[in-house]
């Protein structure tokens, strides 16, 4: 059903995410502004001063209190959304394993950059990854069309499986890039996305007072609750792949659920990646392709919930080549996830992009040859 | 009719639970020194004081936890905290 009221226009992702906000008719949305971040709710600002958008904005004085306010507003049953960055998100962390462990449906858009010290406001994938294992989901965009798409199907995720959602999109790469992008019509949102139900995950009403959050009467309470939102999780998987083929339906545009699979069919090697950069991954296995290397790509649209058994797939590989645009101090955290399910040996881990450092695809396709040549030179290998 | 995806209380009585056999102090009003003024019933942590204006004031004891908080507060020393070792 391609609706004749698709408008075709261009913008950077930001902006694509505050109009994905837009149409999906949030009641309340809390945030402070930080960079690369600020453009989102300055736009929805801009949409709600302008009439646009009927929803309530509220100022605070700190990230902890904007997602603290998100928070409030979805157990209370609004629908809500907030954004940040790096540093900002990290002011957070409290606050999102609160929202985790209430089963809050809040959908935050997370434009990635590195951590300071020195202060770098460029492209780095360790902020978001630090949140994966809080109890939310965890997307990253790889296009602006796609941040659009993605903002959309969270809230719908989020209002299905009652995990938050973190939608990833790279700081600058994506966030301040203009790309052309089609904004589905109103009703198209609407129909893909219904009202929020505000009765769960609980419900909230004057008069009717309870309690959330207290020392229960027995841990084993808490340890129940804990296994659910695991539980929850692996549903959402379920949730993503069906989400995926409705909007596909809707729009046109499917991207595959948890992972996007690229020229995988009688590969021997793998790249998988995340983000914006698989664009450039792309055009470095498009050219070793040329080049008569049997290679495809896995991108992760999600890391939380990880997709186990789409990676599980490459075991029949040669070598899975991960690139991971972040470090810790035991490597590359995509490469070690994708390691626990492959095996070491089946893995080699490539740290690049650090710190927004530039990585183009003339960069993957020589990475991508000394990972599968099992020869290093100036890549940082961590496994 | 329980709907909720995570654990939730209700309020009821005594927040902290039944008062178990460790409380050794409880407290005891003097109703000739009150003055009525609801400062017991305002400053008690486990809401277990019923008070009303013009209605002398009770004490649950099966949830009071002895804490001496009221006794601590009343501005007329009207209640006291009396032992309850039973010695």
């Amino acid at each position: 059903m391609r609706a004749l009221t698709t408008t075709k226009t261009a913008l950077t992702g930001n902006y694509a995410v505050a109009h994905a906000v837009k149409m999906a008719r949030p009641h309340v949305i809390s945030a402070y502004p930080i960079t690369p971040q600020t453009t989102i709710v300055e736009k929805l600002s801009e949409f709600i001063a302008k009439g646009e958008l009927k929803a309530s904005f509220i100022n605070v004085e700190s990230e902890f209190s904007a997602l603290a306010v998100v928070y409030g507003a979805a157990m209370a049953g609004a629908r809500a959304f907030t954004a940040t960055s790096s540093h900002g998100l990290f002011y957070m962390y409290e606050m999102l394993w609160w929202a985790a462990a209430s089963r809050a449906p809040i959908v935050m858009a997370v434009v990635t950059r590195t951590l300071g010290p020195p202060w770098n406001i460029h492209d780095e994938h360790n902020d978001i990854l630090a949140i994966r294992d809080s109890g939310w989901a965890v997307a990253m965009a790889s296009t602006v069309q796609e941040a659009f798409d993605l903002t959309v199907q969270a809230f719908r995720l989020a209002e299905s499986a009652y995990v938050p959602v973190a939608v990833g999109l790279d700081g600058f790469v994506l966030s301040h890039t203009v790309e052309t992008i089609e904004l589905p019509p109103q009703e198209v949102v609407d129909k893909f996305l219904p009202p929020r139900n505000p009765d769960l995950p609980l419900r909230l009403r004057p008069g009717e007072p309870i309690t959330m959050g207290n020392i229960p009467s027995d841990d084993r309470i808490h340890a129940e609750h804990l296994k659910n939102i695991y539980r929850a999780h692996q549903e959402a998987k379920r949730a993503i792949y069906s989400m995926d083929v409705e909007y596909g339906k809707l729009t046109g545009r499917e991207y595959g659920g948890m992972v996007e699979k690229y020229e995988l069919d009688g590969a021997k090697f793998a790249v998988v990646c995340m983000g914006a950069w698989c664009g450039d991954a792309k055009e470095a296995v498009r050219a070793l392709r040329r080049e008569g290397v049997p290679i495809g790509l896995m991108r992760l649209r999600f890391v939380r919930p990880f997709p186990d058994e789409e990676v599980e797939a490459l075991a029949g590989l040669d070598r899975v080549v991960v690139f991971d645009r972040d470090i810790t101090p035991a490597g590359g955290i995509l490469g070690r996830e994708v390691a626990s399910v492959l095996g070491r040996d089946k893995v080699t881990n490539v740290l690049a992009g650090l710190a927004g450092v530039d990585f183009k695809a003339e960069d993957f396709r020589k990475a991508i040859k000394h990972a599968i040549e099992r020869e290093y030179r100036d890549w940082i290998v961590a496994l | 009719m329980e709907t909720a995806l995570l654990p939730i209380s209700r309020p009821a009585l005594g927040s902290g639970g039944i008062t178990g056999t460790w409380r050794t102090l409880k407290p005891v009003v003097n109703l000739a020194k009150c003055i009525d003024c609801g400062i017991c019933w305002l400053y008690c942590p486990e809401s277990v004081i019923d008070w009303e204006k013009g209605q002398k004031i009770k004490i649950d004891y099966t949830y009071c936890k002895g804490c001496g908080i009221c006794a601590h507060e009343c501005p007329t020393k009207a209640i006291e905290m009396v032992p309850e070792t039973g010695l």
